[in-house]
């Protein structure tokens, strides 16, 4: 499953119909009514303020199955963590360089320790 | 020590070249500079008073001969500032004044508290050829700064101290791995730093950080983890607390996934003083706890997918190759204890340094031996180019190629054959290595402060060097015993002033170096005492003052002491404020502002 990349221009108005909630980053989603939602818009008012993964990983191990969207200051350099962490789409700040951020998400074959994607870390993938 | 696996090699190498894609984006106007400090950071890279400054990790503190040698070159090849830099940076430190202070240097690694190795002079257009030459050796900064979990600090004698329970260096591993490039965990509200200790008496110094651990067993000789969660030094010192008094061994990653992700959710991000897992244990208390434990049953109820099957244990543990030491046999190596006492009685100093330097091992025909990097002339904790490459020649002759980085700025060679130990004390000193004061006086931790760090208020190496100046006598330090004296030039505390016996801590007031003094902290070692933050001696000195001050306080500790008494045990004994009006008697310049 690889992150969907939007770049503003193409975000606006492409999935009206879609019944979605945004969160502010100090909702605690452990509790959240999740009925009907397809779409769960996450903020990151600046990238280095990383509550919004743990949001991600937690709405994903509650078994929310719809569309997980990072907005904000979203920055290319952050894709990766952020699909590794239950995001599936993200609405990058205008500045950024869409076809650098799919090469950057490909970076690494693996890593060490298990995610929203890949529950099991690599020691038991391997045993 | 440690063995990196193919996995473990290639992914250090995607690193650097993950950096250098950033670096040249950055270079090039792509990456803006805001954008790319919290990048470089989790990388190594600051950039400091003058120039950057790179923290490698040494994860808890090991590393090889190979590895050393590289840091030597680096030392040698890449730390070296333009002559315009240098001379702007010597006379900016000039016109400071107040204190005779020493050159900057330059071509040099300096050892941390957290067994980190630094360069402060490396051009950060250099710094991806940097990071591809340290990958080489397996080596890497991942996570030695930024609002992340740092590299995981150990004791010094992991898996050879002979009041060990537990190694801790596989546990130390694994959560390595856990924790390197978590990506849930990488904006966290501050930085995150842990230790293990698997001993007795605590060298890792636990209590003082955000989460420590004490592997040992219980009465059913099971193996499992006392956490403490919520230490810390600066502006607000705190001692861990225990949360779990034995948290099964298997458990340790998803138990710590629930410390984490819940400090990540409530840690303060308002204020940078703040923002520290202290304050919100210290703000929340139970109800913290009590969330960790809710969100822990919620990981194990979902599948509990980071707990550490024991074939992974076994499989870590045996990447931590003994070496091929040659066993000592029982004779030789009473031969070795006679030809040594012997030596010795000959010898003042290569008894003191037997006494002082060296300590045994869990292996009867070996020991530990602490190279000793505090010495007249060189900052605590700092080896040029030079040095460097003959700790590693030591290392490979004496040590089996391995040496420790220790959190007090010192190398310790963890395998050193007992019959071999007079050698290396005669290499040792001809390479300037065996001064005798591990653990003395002159032993003292200071953190590189306003001669190169950006956030520093004050200098810390000046005073580090008058005090080493006045303290050369062996006779006095000895007299003296083992006393820890801490220096930091700022309240972040990187030379952790709060647990010094003696902590001195740089401010600044009106554009003035002051130094204000503590006294009676502990690290948590069974010399000190519990751990705790030193009492604060009055307002601040001068830079002047300092060195009187040190010497009015342990003048009281030797008219005061009975029998052989410690220093930190006769301050206890006979109260901080005899030491307080002692220190307050040196006052001379700043006597009318107090």
């Amino acid at each position: 499953m690889s992150l969907q990349i939007i770049t503003q221009h193409n975000a606006d108005g492409a999935d009206k119909e879609i019944s979605a909630r945004a969160l502010a980053n100090d909702v605690d989603v452990q509790t959240l009514d999740l009925e009907g939602l397809e779409r769960i818009d996450l903020n990151f008012p600046k990238f280095t303020d990383g509550r919004a993964f743990s949001q991600a990983f937690v709405l994903r191990r509650r078994g929310f199955g719809g569309d997980i969207r990072a907005h904000g200051d979203v920055l290319i350099d952050q894709l990766l963590q952020m699909q590794r962490s239950g995001f599936s789409s993200a609405v990058l700040r205008d500045d950024q360089d869409a076809a650098h951020g799919e090469k950057l998400l490909t970076h690494y074959k693996a890593f060490y320790q298990g995610d929203a994607v890949t529950a099991d870390p690599k020691f038991a993938r391997v045993a | 020590m440690y063995q990196y696996t193919a996995f473990d090699s290639e992914f250090v190498k995607a690193r650097a070249a993950q950096y250098r894609d950033q670096l040249t984006r950055n270079l090039a106007g792509k990456l803006a500079d805001d954008d790319f400090r919290p990048l470089r950071l989790q990388n190594g890279w600051y950039v400091q008073r003058y120039a950057p400054m790179l923290r490698v990790a040494v994860p808890y503190g090991e590393l090889n001969s190979a590895q050393l040698r590289v840091l030597a070159q680096i030392a040698r090849d890449y730390d070296t500032p333009s002559a315009e830099l240098i001379a702007r940076a010597q006379s900016t430190q000039d016109k400071i004044g107040g204190i005779d202070a020493p050159k900057l240097t330059t071509n040099y690694g300096h050892f941390t508290t957290r067994q980190n190795v630094q360069f402060n002079w490396i051009p950060l257009d250099k710094s991806a050829d940097v990071m591809e030459l340290l990958a080489s050796v397996n080596l890497h900064g991942i996570q030695t700064s930024g609002n992340c979990i740092r590299n995981i600090t150990s004791d010094e004698r992991a898996g050879i101290a002979v009041d060990e329970d537990v190694d801790p260096r596989p546990y130390a591993e694994v959560l390595r791995q856990w924790s390197t490039l978590h990506p849930e965990f990488a904006y966290l509200p501050r930085k995150f730093k842990i230790a293990i200790t698997g001993a007795t008496e605590d060298r890792a110094a636990i209590a003082w950080h955000d989460v420590g651990l004490r592997v040992l067993r219980n009465d059913e000789g099971e193996v499992g983890f006392q956490v403490l969660v919520g230490g810390g030094m600066g502006r607000t010192p705190i001692t861990g607390t225990v949360i779990r008094e034995f948290l099964p061994w298997n458990q340790i990653i998803n138990y710590l996934e629930a410390v984490v992700r819940v400090y990540n959710g409530w840690g303060r991000r308002d204020n940078i003083y703040k923002a520290r897992i202290k304050i919100l244990v210290k703000a929340e208390g139970q109800r913290y706890f009590d969330e960790v434990e809710a969100e822990y049953e919620r990981i194990l109820e979902s599948g509990a997918h980071h707990t550490i099957p024991q074939v992974e244990l076994d499989r870590v543990s045996a990447c931590f190759v003994m070496p091929p030491v040659d066993v000592v046999p029982d004779d030789a190596q009473e031969k070795a204890e006679q030809a040594l006492l012997a030596q010795a009685k000959a010898d003042k100093e290569f008894t003191r340094w037997l006494q002082q330097n060296v300590t045994s091992h869990q292996n009867p025909g070996l020991r530990v031996v602490t190279l000793s990097f505090k010495r007249l002339g060189q900052a605590p904790g700092d080896a040029t180019a030079d040095q460097l490459a003959t700790a590693a020649d030591l290392a490979d002759k004496f040590s089996s190629g391995e040496v420790r980085v220790n959190h007090d700025q010192n190398l310790v060679l963890p395998w050193v054959r007992i019959d071999q130990l007079a050698d290396l004390y005669q290499a040792a000193r001809a390479a300037g290595f065996a001064r005798a004061n591990v653990h003395l006086l002159t032993d003292m931790i200071a953190c590189p402060g306003g001669d190169y760090c950006a956030l520093a208020n004050a200098r810390s190496l000046p005073i580090a060097a008058a005090i080493t100046e006045r303290y050369q006598d062996l006779d006095e330090l000895f007299d003296l015993g083992e006393i820890d004296l801490h220096i930091s030039g700022c309240i972040n505390s990187c030379g952790h002033h709060h647990s010094g016996h003696i902590g001195i801590l740089g401010v600044d007031k009106d554009g003035q170096e002051w130094y204000q003094v503590t006294l009676g902290g502990s690290d948590g070692s069974f010399l000190s005492g519990p751990a705790k933050a030193g009492k604060v001696v009055g307002p601040s000195f001068a830079a002047a003052e300092v060195v009187d001050v040190v010497e009015a306080v342990l003048d009281v500790y030797r008219d005061k002491r009975e029998g052989h008494e410690t220093f930190a045990r006769t301050l206890n004994r006979v109260g901080f404020d005899v030491f307080k009006a002692a220190a307050n008697s040196a006052r001379n310049t700043t006597a009318r502002a107090a």
